[in-house]
């Protein structure tokens, strides 16, 4: 046995509490966390999944006073604006981030680069979407899809830029070395080994923004606005998820606060089915 | 060939890098003091020495590697077969494929095994897809792990366990048909067995490649090497054929360090 004399009773007992008292402390956080987000889990599913049938994906939104509907032209309107928003977010948030990472480095440009995206990143979508209505929509005088794909875009670049720029950071510096060593250019070294190696990284980062933007009602309120109609011309206002939420949430018509429900359950899951694709692709590349 | 032989005389032997009144400088902190030493074509030569004693810089400046980190210079000279290789103006991306280089850990490219070694070839050289299996599977060869990868080619570099990691390393290396390869202790980060292949390796390369080693094991530097240089707070304390050094050492610094007395 060993000798445990030299242990005093009163520090370890002392120990012992603090340590249940540190314990249930943040299990009781974590409890008050997890109650608020399955009580709007629950809500959400017992009064959306009522919405959800076939004509939700059919049917375009109703005039007000006519029964039926659904939410086709904002399903459609949604998927377009995210969609233009990813093809003009990746390109410019990777090559930014490229450029953070492994060019600009240390120097001013990159330091200024780097503290106004974080300002970027945690600025108001509102202020975001007034700054797209006065460029954009105040110019062409109306509404457009376009409008709000610009909006979308501004948000998640800065969320791009960032984490491809973490993403190529963790990127080890030895392996850079051994493609300098075999007289690689610095351009090819950094998209051809660096960007590569830190691929599943960076889409991980994509994903996240996309998960993001596809939930935010302010900037498109300002921009794309809403359109009763099925329309996929991105020159014209587009009906998308959350204004349509937005709108049919506080209507007095039942079937439009229905649709209103519907609309949240699917967002929701596009959102949460984003996040786990983002953690499946992130998995891959630690096990790899 | 035998009459061009017999045409030089004996002792000539040529030199792939002369090393001259090399100083080199981490900021202001002086990594090197004064350096001068040949290697030789077609030689093994071994850095050895106490850790921080400067053998991986003196390494790392011949192929100009310190040129990626600002704040390190060098001064004097690197005649790489005539040619002063800290002269402003290099293209260095010409010089490294020339001066290949193996680091301690493995560095796999994050492709298949095939693409790690054509990425190399392809900077340089414009070849048929035949041309280029044939080299994929000579630099494989040269790297003795042909046989091991022959039928994952496509397969990721990184699925490869830590020594044939490293060996597909010096293949990438000698893919690109360097003169010189750099290896900074290329098998510290490895098992015993694969530690002897990479040495029985290096002693294949040398018939047609100039070698430089860095390494903690004076065993490896005594079995690899045919040049021995022993260096301590960045300066060379002695430098001459391994034999020699390792027999009858003529510096007292140098045998207290080989008898272990000391690093």
């Amino acid at each position: 046995m060993n000798n445990i004399s030299n242990i005093n009773p009163a520090i370890f007992a002392k120990r012992k509490r603090t340590n249940k008292i540190g314990l249930t402390l943040s299990m009781g956080a974590m409890g008050l966390g997890m109650i608020f987000l399955l009580w709007i889990l629950s809500v959400l599913v017992f009064k959306g999944f009522s919405a959800l049938d076939i004509t939700l994906f059919t049917q375009s939104t109703p005039a007000p006073g006519s029964d039926g509907g659904g939410l086709a032209n904002a399903i459609v309107g949604s998927l377009l604006l995210v969609g233009c928003c990813t093809l003009i977010s990746t390109p410019v948030g990777v090559l930014a981030g490229l450029y953070l990472s492994e060019y600009g480095d240390r120097s001013r440009i990159a330091a200024i680069t780097r503290f106004v995206t974080d300002i970027m990143l945690s600025a108001p979508s509102i202020v975001i979407g007034l700054f797209v209505y006065a460029f954009v929509v105040a110019q062409v005088r109306h509404f457009s899809g376009w409008a709000g794909t610009i909006a979308l875009a501004l948000i998640a670049i800065p969320v791009v830029v960032r984490t491809t720029e973490n993403m190529l950071r963790l990127v080890p510096g030895s392996l850079r070395e051994a493609a300098y060593a075999l007289g690689t250019p610095k351009w090819k070294v950094a998209f051809m080994i660096t960007l590569r190696a830190a691929q599943s990284g960076v889409m991980t980062g994509i994903l996240l923004a996309l998960a993001r933007v596809s939930g935010e009602t302010a900037p498109l309120l300002f921009t794309a606005l809403n359109n009763q109609f099925f329309s996929t011309n991105m020159n014209a206002p587009m009906a998308n998820l959350p204004v349509v939420i937005f709108q049919f949430a506080m209507s007095p018509y039942d079937n439009w606060v229905e649709l209103a429900w519907g609309g949240a359950l699917l967002i929701t899951f596009a959102v949460l089915g984003l996040n786990i694709l983002a953690r499946v692709v992130f998995r891959e590349k630690v096990q790899s | 060939m035998n009459d061009m032989q017999n045409q030089q005389p004996i002792n000539e032997v040529k030199n792939a890098l002369e090393v001259r009144n090399l100083n080199f400088f981490y900021g202001s902190f002086q990594g090197l003091k004064n350096i001068n030493l040949d290697i030789e074509e077609g030689k093994v030569t071994a850095f050895i020495g106490p850790s921080g004693c400067g053998k991986s810089t003196l390494l790392r400046t011949l192929n100009r590697m310190y040129d990626l980190y600002p704040g390190q210079r060098a001064e004097g000279e690197i005649n790489f077969y005539g040619q002063n290789i800290l002269e402003p103006g290099q293209d260095l991306n010409l010089l490294r494929s020339r001066i290949g280089m193996v680091f301690q850990k493995p560095t796999p490219f994050p492709m298949s095994i095939y693409e790690n070694i054509a990425f190399g070839v392809r900077l340089y050289e414009k070849l048929s897809r035949s041309e280029m299996d044939e080299r994929v599977e000579w630099a494989l060869n040269k790297a003795a792990l042909w046989n091991e990868a022959k039928d994952k080619l496509n397969q990721s570099g990184l699925s490869l366990s830590g020594g044939q990691q490293q060996r597909l390393c010096i293949a990438r290396g000698v893919a690109v048909k360097p003169s010189v390869i750099l290896l900074d202790e290329p098998t510290s980060a490895l098992d015993p067995i694969s530690t002897g292949k990479i040495e029985e390796l290096i002693n294949e390369l040398k018939h047609e490649y100039t070698i430089a080693i860095v390494t903690h094991n004076m065993q490896q530097a005594a079995r690899v090497s045919d040049y021995t240089a022993y260096m301590y707070l960045g300066s060379l304390i002695e430098y001459g054929k391994t034999d020699e050094i390792f027999i009858k050492p003529k510096r007292k610094e140098t045998e207290d360090y080989i008898t272990g007395r000391f690093g």
